[in-house]
Formats: structure tokens, C-alpha cells, sequence
């Protein structure tokens, strides 16, 4: 990997951030380059390849949840695009790990 | 190190002054008793509500009687349900200082501040002849506890917490970790440790319980924090929070108030039993520090990448910081910097050993972060447990 993306284990589909990413960065994946579409905030994911909907997302080689749509290699993955196998996630208008959560 | 030795054995690494409130209709006159101690080790805890329950009165008598504590005064408005009686024979019966004020009786809020002030007063001066003696690891009960998770907590933080747990454990010492609803998704990996499949089942059973009371809820135990600092599902939460458990065999499953038989590894079952009463199981982090407390926790390690602040009463937290960025907006609030692992400038075995070598400093007398600012956090409500199975402390003796 190059850049700031971790990848925990090997059989993960996605790899996270130990540093904020802004957009546009180039990320060097297993399928070639790709630019970042948005700013990956520290400790976010990114796909490290395409994912279909419905294939479990993996990390720590854990399943952690289920794409519930198309995942373009390098897009952020996380509650837009997958969902839990358990319990749905509460979240709020500070989710994206971008916008401050309060109002002006 | 040296620990305060109580009539049951048991050495604690404070010596505590702790007011509790039996009803929230006495936390205003008891929290005033404390604050004419500010700068001595005199403690508000209590229970808010007027309603009898088994629980809160088993986990206020494990509180005042733990061994970081030297003496305890009540403060009860007077026709609460909370059974008085009962909890100051206990304290009594442990052999600590403990006296009872009824508000309705004392002349109320003036009177009684000045009658409890008077009486922690003479109990600081009595418990201050509370032998020390000679305390190691191996009599240590230490707890952990992640709050204010984000994605970095799962790989700095809680692995260098669970590193933490295998040294300790190695040593002799009693470690607990907890939040049963944040071990969902990790049943089968978690069972798998169990020194006996009997434990192992015991534990699986455990985690699937916790995932039906908060299917009943509507919430898992998973904050909007938690989303905006990277994690997306619970399952996620969980495989990060699990590794604080490090890599011990579990030697037992308890439940709030039990205390550990000996040295090894506890997952504390804090889901409550039976069809869901009383609302959510751990309304705050501090719930969750609480029961690990009354189940004899000298002090806690807390995980935190968001950001908490959070002490405790009784025992002292240890606050660890998995995330880089918010160790250096909030370093005073902080005692260990994991996020140096995510920069990759120590190892989570280094950040083990600096929280191994913290917990045995701050079980000496050290202060942590949260300690020295003041920070007293306190938070019982109400639940409903059975006692533990057979299968759930196959070691003991």
C-alpha cells in the first residue's frame, strides 16, 4: 500500500486511514492508481478493491458488515454504503467525519 | 507498592471517605458534605431512585466496602426504599467507620451538611491509621473499558490495553473486561479462549443475550461518535473492542459484584437477565466502571479515541488515547498515547508495557489525569441479574 491506508489482514476488502487523506490524493492499489473522490478522515476506510452489494465487508479478516451497494475500488466504505449484520447504526449529521456536528 | 489493609483480607491502593446518597432527594445535601473536603479523598457516590431494588443494594454494599474504601457515610432523605439498615451493617460488619444521617430527622439541609461534614471530618482522622502494608500485582483486580471509540481504538488503543492484560495476567493479577453488547460478532472467537467448553458455552450465551436485549431495545451500544469516527456497524465496534481482552485463556464469566477468586482473565456479563426491564443495560461509560468496581477493580483502564475525560469515585482510571489527533487537543486529560502507534513511532508492545508500568505506579500512590483534575464521575441505576451458573468460574476453588 502506499500513502496513509492500513491494511489489517489479508484477507480484508478494506484498508483505513492512519491519517486524514484529502481528496484527490493518489492511492496506489493492488488495480492500479486511484484518486481519492473525497477527504478520508483518519481511522475511515477505503475499498481496496471492487465490492459488489451484498458481499461481506471484511476487516481484521472479520466480517463487519454487508455492502448494500457497488463499491468502486478506493471509495470511502461506511454507513452510506454498508450495513450490519446485527443491529442498524445510529448516527447523526456528523457521520461523514467532516462536517462538525453542531450548528453555527 | 503498599495498599491499605482491610479486616477482609483484601489491600486497597486508596483510602477513600465515600458519601452516598440513598435517593436523589439527598444528592444535594450529600454532594454539599463533600464539598467541604475539596482537596482530601472524601467521595460522593449514590443511587437516585425511590423504588426498592436487589441490585442497587448489592452493588452499594460491593461499592462502600471495596478496598480502596475507609469509611462511609449515608445520607438518606428518610422515606426512601433504600434499605439503610441493611448497607450500614454491612459497612459495619467489614469493619470501617460508618454512620447514617436521615435529613427528615437532622433538622435538615443546613443541620445535616454540618452533622456529615463534622463526622467525615473524624473519620479522615480515623482511617488514617489504617495499616499499609506490602502489596503485589498479583493482588491487583484491574478493569477496562472503551468509550468515545472511533476506528483508531481498535488498533492502537485497545490491542496496547489488551498487551497490557497479558503481562498483568502473567503476573498473577485479576483482569476484567466487559460490554457483552459490544462483543457481538466475536462469540465464537471469544467462546474458543474459554478454559473449559463449558465456560465457553456460557460465554457465547452471554453475548447472544446481549444481542437480544438490545434488539429489543432498537439501539446497539454504539454511539453517533462512533459513526463520525469511522466505525459503521456494531460488529465493527465490537472486533475492536475485544482486543482489549488480550490473548489470556478466560478463566470466568461474572457478573456485576462478583469479585474475581483469583489472578486470570473475567469477561463480566453486564446485560441484565430476564425479559427487558429498567431500560438500557450501561447508560454511560461510567455505568460500565461502576459494576467493574463493585467487583473489586482497583482501577480501570478507559480506551478512548474521540475523546472522554471521565474519572471515576473509588478507583482511579487510567485514560489511553488511541487516537493521535486527539491526544494532542486533549494531553491534559490523558495518560498514555496510543495514537503513537498509529504514527508509527512505538509499538503496541512498548504502549503495553508503558500502561503495564502505569498501572503498578498508579497502584502505588501515583495520580492519574483524571485524579489530579478531580474528576469523580459516578453513575448506578437499576437492573436485574441471577446469580452466575455453575460453568462460569471453573477454576475457582
Amino acid at each position: 500500500m502506499t500513502g496513509p491506508f492500513l491494511l489489517l489482514h489479508d484477507a480484508d476488502n478494506v484498508l483505513v486511514a492512519r491519517a486524514n487523506a484529502p481528496e484527490g490524493l493518489e492511492v496506489g492499489l493492488e488495480s492500479g492508481p486511484v484518486r481519492l473522490t473525497r477527504p478520508i478522515p483518519m481511522a475511515h476506510k477505503i475499498a481496496r478493491h471492487a465490492i459488489a452489494a451484498g458481499e461481506a465487508i471484511l476487516k481484521y479478516g472479520m466480517p463487519i458488515g454487508i455492502a448494500t451497494q457497488d463499491i468502486a475500488p478506493g471509495a470511502h466504505v461506511h454507513i452510506h454504503n454498508i450495513r450490519s449484520a446485527y443491529t442498524a447504526t445510529h448516527a447523526l449529521q456528523d457521520a461523514d467525519g467532516i462536517s462538525a456536528g453542531v450548528s453555527r | 507498592m503498599k495498599g491499605w489493609l482491610r479486616a477482609d483480607g483484601r489491600k486497597g491502593i486508596r483510602n477513600t471517605v465515600v458519601v452516598a446518597y440513598l435517593v436523589e432527594c439527598a444528592h444535594f445535601v450529600a454532594s454539599e458534605i463533600v464539598a467541604g473536603f475539596r482537596d482530601q479523598d472524601v467521595q460522593l457516590i449514590g443511587f437516585p431512585g425511590c423504588f426498592p431494588n436487589e441490585y442497587a443494594a448489592r452493588m452499594m454494599e460491593r461499592l462502600c466496602t471495596h478496598p480502596n474504601v475507609g469509611a462511609v457515610l449515608f445520607v438518606s432523605l428518610g422515606c426512601e426504599s433504600f434499605d439503610k439498615v441493611r448497607a450500614a451493617n454491612a459497612v459495619d460488619a467489614s469493619g470501617r467507620p460508618v454512620k447514617t444521617l436521615v435529613i427528615q430527622k437532622s433538622g435538615g439541609t443546613r443541620a445535616t451538611v454540618q452533622a456529615g461534614r463534622d463526622w467525615v471530618a473524624g473519620a479522615l482522622t480515623q482511617i488514617a491509621g489504617v495499616p499499609r502494608v506490602v502489596m503485589g500485582v498479583h493482588e491487583l483486580i484491574v478493569g477496562t473499558v472503551c468509550g468515545g471509540s472511533d476506528g483508531t481504538s481498535g488498533i492502537s488503543g485497545n490491542p496496547a490495553a489488551g498487551r497490557a492484560f497479558d503481562l498483568l495476567v502473567a503476573e498473577g493479577a485479576a483482569c476484567i473486561f466487559e460490554e457483552t453488547g459490544e462483543l457481538i460478532g466475536c462469540e465464537e472467537i471469544m467462546a474458543a479462549r474459554a478454559i473449559t467448553p463449558e465456560l465457553g458455552q456460557a460465554l457465547r450465551d452471554s453475548v447472544q443475550k446481549a444481542e437480544r436485549y438490545y434488539a429489543t431495545l432498537g439501539y446497539g451500544s454504539f454511539a453517533a461518535g462512533n459513526a463520525a469516527g469511522g466505525l459503521s456497524t456494531i460488529e465493527e465496534k465490537s472486533l475492536g473492542a475485544y482486543v482489549k481482552s488480550g490473548d489470556s485463556p478466560i478463566s470466568g464469566l461474572i457478573k456485576p459484584g462478583d469479585v474475581p477468586p483469583q489472578g486470570g482473565l473475567y469477561l463480566m456479563d453486564v446485560v441484565p437477565d430476564g425479559e427487558v426491564r429498567f431500560g438500557f443495560p450501561n447508560i454511560s461509560d461510567n455505568a460500565e466502571i461502576v459494576e467493574m468496581i463493585a467487583s473489586g477493580a482497583h482501577l480501570t483502564l478507559f480506551v478512548t479515541g474521540r475523546g472522554s475525560v471521565v474519572g471515576s469515585a473509588i478507583s482511579p482510571v487510567i485514560k489511553i488515547c488511541a487516537n493521535p489527533d486527539t491526544y494532542r487537543a486533549l494531553a491534559d486529560d490523558m495518560d498514555v498515547n496510543a495514537g503513537d502507534i498509529i504514527e508509527g513511532t512505538r509499538s503496541i508492545a512498548e504502549v503495553g508495557r508503558e500502561i503495564r508500568d502505569l498501572v503498578v505506579a498508579v497502584a502505588g500512590g501515583a495520580k492519574t489525569k483524571s485524579e489530579d483534575l478531580g474528576h469523580r464521575e459516578f453513575i448506578l441505576t437499576y437492573k436485574s441479574f441471577e446469580p452466575i451458573g455453575p460453568a462460569c468460574l471453573p477454576g475457582a476453588a
